[in-house]
């Protein structure tokens, strides 16, 4: 970080950051404040006459959950699933895709197609086109080769979440490796080469350490956005069968809106943002650290 | 946005009025926003609904939406007193909860025209709280059994006319061919308490078990829960097919269509698309009988209503109940039946109905349904006495919370996780903590 | 690398890219079965394609009202979006103080919180401030929810600009705003673009709030989708054919933005 003699531009920078500080703290502060004060009170939509303060209540029956433990275990092993697959996988293929192949600019298009597509989209697609045990391809596949069909949602439900959300998000993984790679200088290639390296040790020798940043990239956003998978859960296995596929945003969302039990949804949310904020300090902060923000 | 193009149609209505010099419709003409659930009924509303614009000069907005998101769009539009919507499609299951709560507008004052004598009492009588019609009709259902003719002539067996559970267990082994993925019996098993939850609420009830004692002390730690969960358990890893526990009505139907299951115990409204032999395979297979029994008739078949309500935030509620008084009457009925055929008219609503020729010829299942829409009595829903109304649900705020945990609890139980023992106690366990935090037990 | 080596990569990502992309086409080719025929076992890969499936959504769906509330409110959010961050990232990558590093973090976290926690608070937020089903609540909110990342994708670009050119406009006399329109934003084009590209596809995909918060006025395709996914009866055709309409309009933008896209997705990991 640089400081050198910057005071004057330091108080010229503040009506340029403003903005977008400010901004952000109105939509952290109000709705935050808000879920805190809905986590002490009894409010639940559907009854008026419920009313009044709840003390602890709202987090003494989250807390007395017996299936809590299972569901933050759940949020964390779908987020860590998923990152280690696309990332490995985003290696491997954006070392295959920097080879310079022919009609690799098609190639690639097909490669990054799925993020495109809308998450509800994706998990209809998943749920009912391809891993339909009956009518669906898989199935179809399996069946006219003679093995045993495979029942996703009720055999591997938590595996089929993560194929499913796997599929989503390696085309980013994928595009940030390959973009760090492609600025991998050529002559340093050469000169491992020269050296006798192979493929294989070319690839772990010098391009994986290359792709180190972007895949400290990779773990932060990643992060960011899989604590908050929904819609994936929601349109294949509404979290089930029983609690196998529950992850913190559907149990908020079971509480708030089928519940409608604002109370103890809000207090699920608070364990939410403790729990974001516990990732955000260990983890981030490591991996910012090494991007020397 | 609403307000602006209601400015709109305001500013465009004063230049008609002025040119027309007051004409008498123009003066109530505004655009309604209807919220609706895309079930092919409705659908068809939507299609004709122009129909009904013409004739008044309004404007409609359509909201259509697969129905969970539309209970939840719906209940917190209407529990935060919101005002996005004029009319919004519920259920038999909300009208008495929202009605209790003043959220909706009486519906009383509906002019001769409307025959609302000819509505079914029982559907009636299950959209009024306190004496207040809250909610009219669009179309209700039962559930009742369909199975495969062919198959059962086939085997040379004859299904009966009110079948017992332990039938329909010896007939659903003796269809099931899993070779050629054809499944004695196809259930519900996708969690929520309108899903499996909706079908496993009737067998409970007819072996003789019921949600609350009348102290509101929830029974699932009963003989007769355990008897039922072990029967459809046992019933669905024998004879159903493979992925019951995400197959909810559409996922079977689609089985059923295309000739998977022997036999469905489903909705009666599901019967109309069976017959269509554009989307069906076993157009002419189909048959029907009762909902099976074991210990008692008692809510041995459900009864559903999809109605249509007025907030009473809507600033609209003459052209919203215009419009009500069109799509729920006898006209509109018939409107469906002569445009897209008799099969498709939507049903359980009104006797006129039963009593058409022509619906008679076109829809063979409908003396069945009429007979179990007026037997589901939902005030006498089990063999004990209970507290609550309604058959596949509880008529009481808490119950969508309740019916969702125990339906992921059954379908943990129904893929192996979880034995039934432990299902039932975990069950109990968790609704007794909710009955305790709404406050009604100590 | 040598010829055949080339080649059997080649190979292999081709295989790759076709299974990663085979479940599009296949929805593609769903949305032109039949409902019996989308649902046949074994499924069908021969068979005689329809438009019915189409022509149905369109005669009854007001398709173009979804499409354009999900483009006006894509583009009007990044807009705004980059309104804000642009200056932000500007003063943190050129002018970096102690506290730098930690709002950054902040900002990120702030990504962090489930949406589903505060939807009553929000919902009750804009029903008081007229906004339910307003096209403004989702921009404000998309606005909003990607600032965080646009900030920081900004700010790893701007990081990488040499800081000279920056010192010599402002040697010629430049003030700060002359000195971003005219010296630094012709250099980090490419980030911005990519930053906006981003921003447009994470709006079009959000569907939590699109669904929460609108009715008929301001509901983009991730609504539409909502109106197709579970009615009752066969619907998976119908289904695919209207999901290929929601996703054709990003998908094809994403095709012809895509090297600008992959260019500017380094978020500062590129030496």
């Amino acid at each position: 970080m640089q400081r050198d003699g910057h005071s004057a531009a330091r108080v010229r920078t503040i009506p340029l950051i403003a903005p977008s500080v400010g901004a952000l703290l109105v939509w952290m502060i109000v709705p935050l404040a808000m879920t805190l004060w809905f986590s002490f009170r009894r409010y639940n939509l559907l009854n008026p006459m419920l009313t009044g303060f709840a003390g602890i209540n709202n987090y003494r029956f989250l807390l007395r959950d017996p299936a809590l433990p299972s569901i933050l275990v759940i949020t964390v092993v779908l987020v860590l699933a998923v990152m280690v697959l696309t990332i490995s996988l985003g290696v491997v293929l954006a070392a295959i895709f920097n080879t310079g192949f022919p009609g690799q600019g098609i190639a690639r298009v097909l490669m990054i197609s799925p993020f495109f597509v809308m998450p509800t989209v994706s998990a209809l697609i998943w749920k009912n086109l391809l891993m339909h045990p009956v009518n669906g391809l898989f199935a179809g596949v399996l069946r006219s080769l003679g093995f045993p069909v495979i029942d996703w949602f009720s055999s591997f439900p938590l595996i089929s979440i993560i194929i499913i959300v796997t599929w989503e998000w390696l085309p980013f993984a994928f595009l940030i490796l390959l973009t760090a790679l492609q600025s991998l200088d050529e002559e340093q290639l050469e000169a491992a080469r020269l050296d006798g390296a192979g493929t294989i040790a070319v690839f772990f020798f010098i391009q994986v350490p290359h792709m180190a940043r972007a895949i400290s990239v990779l773990v932060m956003m990643e992060t960011i956005f899989l604590l908050s998978i929904f819609a994936e859960i929601y349109v294949t296995t509404a979290g089930g069968p029983g609690i196998a596929t529950t992850n913190l945003p559907f149990l908020i969302y079971q509480r708030a809106l089928l519940a409608f039990n604002i109370g103890g949804a809000s207090a699920a949310g608070v364990i939410a943002i403790i729990l974001a904020n516990v990732l955000a300090a260990l983890l981030i902060r490591t991996v910012a650290r090494r991007l020397d923000v | 946005m609403k307000r602006h193009s209601a400015a709109r149609v305001i500013s465009g209505m004063a230049l008609t009025v002025g040119m027309l010099a007051g004409s008498a419709f123009a003066a109530t003409a505004a655009t309604i926003t209807i919220a609706t659930v895309n079930n092919s009924q409705m659908v068809e509303m939507q299609k004709l609904s122009p129909i009904w614009e013409k004739k008044t000069g309004n404007k409609i907005n359509w909201v259509v939406l697969e129905e969970n998101v539309l209970r939840q769009r719906a209940t917190t539009d209407i529990s935060t007193k919101s005002g996005q919507f004029d009319i919004l499609t519920i259920g038999s299951y909300e009208t008495p909860i929202w009605g209790k709560q003043n959220w909706l507008v009486a519906l009383d004052d509906f002019p001769a025209s409307y025959d609302m004598a000819d509505v079914f009492p029982s559907v009636r009588q299950a959209l009024t709280e306190s004496g207040h019609l809250y909610a009219v009709p669009f179309y209700a259902e039962s559930s009742f059994t369909f199975y495969r003719k062919d198959l059962f002539d086939k085997a040379g067996l004859t299904m009966p006319t009110q079948p017992k559970y332990s039938q329909i267990k010896a007939f659903a082994d003796k269809f099931t061919d899993r070779a050629h993925q054809q499944y004695g019996i196809c259930l519900r098993g996708k969690p929520g308490w309108g899903e499996n939850m909706a079908y496993l609420d009737t067998l409970v009830n007819t072996s003789g078990g019921r949600w609350f004692d009348e102290k509101w002390q929830a029974r699932l730690d009963s003989k007769a829960w355990h008897d039922a969960l072990t029967f459809y358990i046992d019933l669905m890893r024998r004879d159903g097919p493979p992925g019951a526990n995400s197959n909810g009505f559409n996922e079977n139907q689609a089985l059923f269509a295309t000739g998977h299951c022997a036999m469905w115990i489903d909705a009666t409204s599901g019967a109309g698309l069976l017959y269509d032999k554009s989307q069906s395979q076993v157009a002419d297979k189909v048959a029907f009988t009762a909902a099976p029994i074991d210990k008692t008739p008692n809510g041995s078949h459900w009864f559903w209503a999809w109605a249509m309500a007025i907030p009473s935030t809507s600033k609209n509620v003459a052209v919203a109940k215009s419009f009500l008084q069109w799509s729920t009457s006898r006209e509109y009925i018939e409107l469906v039946g002569n445009t897209d055929g008799w099969t498709v008219v939507p049903p359980g609503t009104r006797a006129s109905t039963y009593a058409n020729a022509n619906y008679i010829k076109a829809a063979p299942f409908a003396s069945y349904v009429k007979t179990a829409i007026m037997t589901a009595d939902l005030d006498h829903p089990t063999l004990k006495k209970v507290p609550y109304t309604g058959i596949q649900y509880v008529a009481i705020p808490e119950f969508q919370a309740i019916g969702t945990t125990v339906g992921q609890m059954v379908a943990a139980a129904l893929t192996g996780q979880m034995t039934v023992a432990q299902t039932l106690k975990q069950a109990q366990a968790s609704v007794t903590s909710t009955m305790e935090q709404s406050g009604y037990t100590q | 690398m040598s010829g055949v080596k080339t080649w059997l990569a080649g190979g292999v990502a081709w295989l790759i890219a076709i299974v990663n992309f085979f479940p599009i086409f296949w929805m593609l080719l769903a949305s032109l079965k039949t409902e019996v025929e989308a649902v046949q076992t074994p499924p069908l890969f021969i068979f005689h394609p329809t438009l019915a499936n189409y022509r149905d959504i369109f005669a009854l769906q007001g398709y173009a009202g979804y499409a354009f509330n999900s483009i006006a409110i894509s583009v009007l959010a990044t807009l705004l979006m980059l309104l804000v961050a642009v200056p932000a990232a500007f003063a943190m990558a050129f002018y970096p103080g102690r506290y730098t590093r930690d709002i950054l973090l902040w900002m990120l976290s702030t990504k962090m919180l489930p949406a589903v926690g505060v939807l009553v608070p929000i919902y009750l937020l804009s029903r008081d401030l007229g906004l339910l089903d307003t096209r403004t609540a989702l921009v404000i909110i998309d606005f909003l929810s990607n600032l965080p990342i646009g900030v920081w994708m900004l700010f790893t670009f701007f990081r990488e600009t040499p800081k000279d050119i920056i010192e010599a406009s402002r040697i010629d006399g430049a003030n700060v705003g002359q000195t971003i329109l005219y010296v630094l934003l012709p250099l980090v084009a490419p980030g911005i673009a990519s930053t906006a590209l981003l921003s447009v596809i994470l709006c079009w995909n959000e569907a939590f709030w699109s669904l929460n918060l609108t009715a008929h006025n301001a509901a983009p395709l991730t609504a539409f989708i909502a109106s197709f996914s579970a009615p009752q009866g066969l619907f998976w055709a119908r289904l695919s054919a209207a999901s290929v309409l929601a996703i054709a309009p990003i998908l094809a933008f994403g095709w012809i933005s895509q090297r600008q896209l992959v260019r500017g997705l380094t978020f500062g990991a590129v030496k």
